[in-house]
C-alpha cells in the first residue's frame, strides 16, 4: 500500500509538468486551430537556451526561468509573423505540416551547433533535497516543479477567461468576422497568442533541464506525449490539458510500477479509449476533434 | 509541333541517353572492373574502407563522422611507414550513415560491398545494424570489423568467417564491471534497462557475471525505450534496499536516469553502477553527476604516454578528444592495412587468414589476440572511476584508471555457439 501511494505521489508530481508542457499546445490550438507539432522542439530550445545561458553568461536557473520564455516569445511572434499566419486560412493540415518542417530543422539545427551527446545542467541551489514523509519520498525539485507548473497553468487559466483580453482573444478566435465588426483588431492579438505559446514550450524546457537529458532530440519523443495528453484532455482546452497531464502522469507512474515494458503503451490506450468514447477528449468541445 | 510529335522525341531522347548510359557503364567496367593482369593484386588497384555508422543520431558524438578522421590517420601512418613499398597505393574511405535502423545499415552495407567496391567495412554502432551488416559481410563474402556494437551475438550464434569484433563486448562490460564491484562487496543488485536487443544483452550478460560472482540480482526491471521519465522505476528499484543498482541504458536514456536517479532517496543508499558508457556521456552530463561511477573502459586516452599521443594528434584534427570508438576504429583500419601489406593481396579469404590467431600490441589492443574461434578479438580493458570535480584538471580528463583487467581475465571462453562458415 506503501509503495501504491508513493507511485501515486509520484505520478501526480510528473502530471503536474505534463499539464505545463502541453499547455502552450493547448492555448495554440484553442486559440488559433493551429496544431503544432514544433512543440517539442520549442520545448528543447527552451533547454538547450538554458544551457547555454549558464555556459555562455553564467545565469543559472532563475533567471532563465525569465530569459528563455521572453526570447521564445519574440521567436514565436516571428515565427507566426513569419510563416504560420499566411496558412492560417487553409486547411489545418498545412501548417501542421509547416510546424512539422520546422521541427526537423530545428533538431537539426541545433544537432550541428551542440552536438548529439547532451549539455550539462545542475539542479538550482535549495532544491537539491529530498523530502520525506513518513514512508513517502520526493525530490524537492519534482515538487517544485509541478507546483509551478500548477500555478502558471491556473493564471494562464484565469486570463483567459476572467479577463477582458482573454475574453477579445476568446471572442477573435471563435468568430473572428463579427469581432472585427465589433471594432477589435483581431490580427493584433492572435500573433502574441501564438507567441505565448511558443514561450510556455520554452518554460516548461527550461524547467526540464534539471532533471531530464538536455539534447537535439529530446522533444522528438515527448511531443507525442503531450499530444496523448492534449488528446486526452480535448484539444484546445486548458482545463483538459491540466486533467489530461494527471492522467498521463498517473498512469504512466503505475505503468512503470506494474508492467514496467508497457509503461508508454498504456498511455496511448488511455488516448484510444478516450477517443472511443468521447471523442473530443474528455473537455474538448463537440465538432472541435 | 503536335503531341504525338513532341511524344516520339521525348522517347527517342530517353531511347537515347538510355543507351549512351549503357554503353558508359560497359566503358567504366572494363576499366574499373576486377584486375586480370598486371602487377597488382588489389581488386580495382585500391583499397577501399567503408565506414558505415551513425552520423547524425544518438550514436554520432561517440563515432559518427570523427571516425573517419581515425581511419585516415590509419591510412596517413600506413603510407608514411611503407612509402613506395606500399602495397596500396590508393585508399579510400566512403561513408554512410545508418541512422541505427537496420534496414538502413542492411541496404547501405549491400551498396558499399557492391557498388563502391569496399573491401572492408567498419563500425556499425547499434547491435541490430551490426548483426544485419554482418549478414551481408557473409553473404558477399567480405570483410566487417565491428567496433562500435555491444551484442556478443556477432561472436556467438551468429557469428561468420568474415566479421570481427574489435573493442568489446557486453560479457566484457559485464565482467569488468560487475566482477569488480562485486568483488568489492556490492552483493545483492537491481538492474534497470532498456528493453531492446541491447540492453535484454546486457541484462543477461550482467546478471550472469553477478551471480558468477558470488552475487545475486533481485530484479531485473525493462523499461520502453526511448524514456524519459524514470521516477517510478527508480523508486522500484529501490525495492528490497540492493546494494548495487545497474542502469543498462545508453544516450539519452542513461542521462536521464542518472539525472533522475541521483535527485531520487536512491543516491547514497544504493551504488549506482553503469553497464555502457563513452566519454561522452561523461562530458555532456557533467563529472558531478557521475562523481564516482565504476565502469568498463576498452581504452582511455589519458591512460598512458603512448595513448596520449595519438589523443594529441587526434585533437589538432578534431578539437576534440577520442572515445574508445575512434581509438578502435583506427586500430581497426590500420590492422587490416598492415594485413594487405603483408599478404601484397586484399582477397577476402587471404585476410581473414592472415589475421586469425594474430597476436597484436597497438596503442588500442594491449596483449591482443585475434581469437581465431569466434574472431573475437580480445585485449586488456580497464575499470575506470569517474573524477570528482576538484580531481579534474583539464578538459576530457575525467577517468581514473583503477584497474586493468588482462585480457584473459576480461574475456570469457568461447561458449562453442559460433561455427565460423
Amino acid at each position: 500500500m506503501g509503495s501504491f501511494v508513493q507511485y501515486t505521489v509520484q505520478g501526480l508530481a510528473a502530471g503536474g509538468f505534463y499539464a505545463l508542457a502541453a499547455l502552450g499546445l493547448a492555448v495554440i490550438f484553442g486559440v488559433l486551430g493551429v496544431v503544432n507539432f514544433s512543440h517539442g522542439a520549442c520545448y528543447m530550445l527552451g533547454a538547450v537556451g538554458a544551457a547555454v545561458l549558464l555556459d555562455t553568461t553564467n545565469l543559472g536557473f532563475w533567471p532563465a526561468l525569465l530569459i528563455v520564455p521572453l526570447v521564445m516569445f519574440v521567436f514565436g511572434v516571428l515565427m507566426e509573423r513569419l510563416l504560420v499566419q499566411w496558412l492560417l486560412r487553409l486547411d489545418p493540415l498545412y501548417n501542421f505540416l509547416l510546424t512539422f518542417g520546422l521541427t526537423l530543422l530545428l533538431v537539426d539545427l541545433v544537432k550541428r551547433r551542440y552536438g548529439v551527446s547532451g549539455l550539462p545542467y545542475q539542479l538550482p541551489a535549495g532544491l537539491d533535497g529530498n523530502v520525506t514523509l513518513g514512508s513517502l519520498s520526493l525530490s524537492a525539485y519534482q515538487i517544485f516543479a509541478c507546483l509551478f507548473s500548477l500555478a502558471v497553468c491556473v493564471v494562464v487559466w484565469a486570463v483567459l477567461t476572467k479577463t477582458r483580453v482573454g475574453m477579445i482573444v476568446r471572442a477573435a478566435t471563435e468568430n473572428s468576422e463579427r469581432t472585427r465588426a465589433l471594432g477589435i483588431n483581431v490580427t493584433r492579438w492572435v500573433t502574441p497568442v501564438f507567441g505565448f505559446g511558443i514561450a510556455l514550450a520554452g518554460l516548461a524546457g527550461v524547467l526540464a533541464a534539471p532533471f531530464r537529458a538536455i539534447t537535439a532530440d529530446m522533444g522528438s519523443n515527448f511531443v507525442i506525449i503531450l499530444f496523448a495528453v492534449v488528446v486526452i484532455g480535448g484539444l484546445g482546452s486548458i482545463l483538459g490539458a491540466v486533467v489530461g497531464g494527471f492522467l498521463v502522469g498517473l498512469v504512466e507512474a503505475y505503468g512503470q510500477a506494474y508492467a514496467p515494458s508497457f509503461a508508454q503503451v498504456v498511455i496511448f490506450v488511455l488516448m484510444a479509449v478516450v477517443v472511443l468514447v468521447r471523442p473530443s477528449g474528455l473537455f474538448g468541445r463537440e465538432g472541435v476533434a | 509541333m503536335s503531341t504525338s510529335t513532341r511524344r516520339r522525341r521525348l522517347f527517342s531522347a530517353v531511347a537515347v541517353a538510355a543507351i549512351g548510359s549503357l554503353a558508359l557503364a560497359a566503358c567504366s567496367g572494363g576499366s574499373g572492373g576486377p584486375q586480370s593482369g598486371g602487377s597488382s593484386k588489389l581488386t580495382n588497384d585500391k583499397i577501399v574502407l567503408g565506414l558505415l555508422n551513425d552520423q547524425s543520431g544518438v550514436y554520432k558524438d561517440l563515432s559518427g563522422p570523427n571516425s573517419a578522421v581515425a581511419i585516415q590517420m590509419a591510412i596517413d601512418d600506413y603510407k608514411a611507414k611503407y612509402g613506395d613499398s606500399a602495397v596500396a597505393k590508393t585508399i579510400e574511405i566512403v561513408q554512410a550513415d545508418h541512422q541505427n535502423k537496420a534496414d538502413v545499415a542492411n541496404s547501405k552495407a549491400q551498396e558499399m560491398y557492391d557498388r563502391q567496391n569496399a573491401d572492408l567495412i567498419l563500425d556499425v554502432p547499434n547491435s541490430a545494424a551490426a548483426l544485419a551488416v554482418a549478414n551481408q559481410a557473409k553473404a558477399k563474402k567480405k570483410l566487417y570489423i565491428n567496433v562500435g556494437a555491444g551484442t556478443t551475438a556477432l561472436t556467438g550464434a551468429q557469428c561468420n568467417k568474415y566479421t570481427f569484433h574489435w573493442a568489446y563486448d557486453t560479457a566484457v562490460l559485464a565482467k569488468g564491471t560487475a566482477g569488480t564491484i562485486v568483488g568489492e562487496g556490492g552483493k545483492s543488485w537491481n538492474i534497470v534497462y532498456p528493453d531492446y536487443a541491447f540492453g535484454q544483452d546486457m541484462n543477461k550478460s550482467f546478471t550472469t557475471e553477478v551471480k558468477g560472482a558470488g552475487g545475486s540480482v533481485g530484479q531485473s526491471i525493462a523499461t520502453p525505450f526511448p524514456s524519459d521519465n524514470f521516477a517510478t522505476f527508480i523508486t522500484k528499484a529501490g525495492d528490497g534496499n540492493p546494494q548495487v543498482v545497474g542502469t543498462m541504458h545508453a544516450g539519452g536514456d542513461l542521462i536521464n536516469f542518472v539525472k533522475q536517479f541521483n535527485q531520487s532517496t536512491l543516491k547514497g543508499k544504493s551504488e549506482l553502477a553503469v553497464g555502457l558508457m563513452f566519454i561522452t556521456d561523461i562530458h555532456s552530463l557533467g563529472v558531478d553527476q557521475f562523481a564516482g561511477t565504476q565502469f568498463t573502459d576498452p581504452w582511455y586516452w589519458n591512460f598512458d604516454e603512448q595513448n596520449k599521443k595519438w589523443a594529441d594528434r587526434f585533437k589538432e584534427k578534431t578539437n576534440t578528444r577520442p572515445s574508445f570508438a575512434h581509438a578502435a576504429n583506427y586500430s581497426a583500419a590500420l590492422n587490416y592495412l598492415e594485413a594487405v601489406q603483408a599478404a601484397a593481396s586484399d582477397d577476402a579469404d587471404t585476410i581473414v587468414k592472415s589475421l586469425e590467431g594474430k597476436k597484436i600490441n597497438d596503442f588500442f589492443l594491449r596483449n591482443g589476440e585475434v581469437r581465431a574461434a569466434d574472431h573475437n578479438v580480445t585485449h586488456d580493458v580497464y575499470l575506470a572511476k569517474v573524477k570528482t570535480k576538484e580531481q579534474v584538471k583539464e578538459d576530457w580528463d575525467y577517468e581514473g584508471i583503477t584497474k586493468t583487467v588482462p585480457a584473459a581475465e576480461a574475456y570469457p571462453q568461447p561458449d562453442g555457439s559460433c561455427k565460423l562458415s
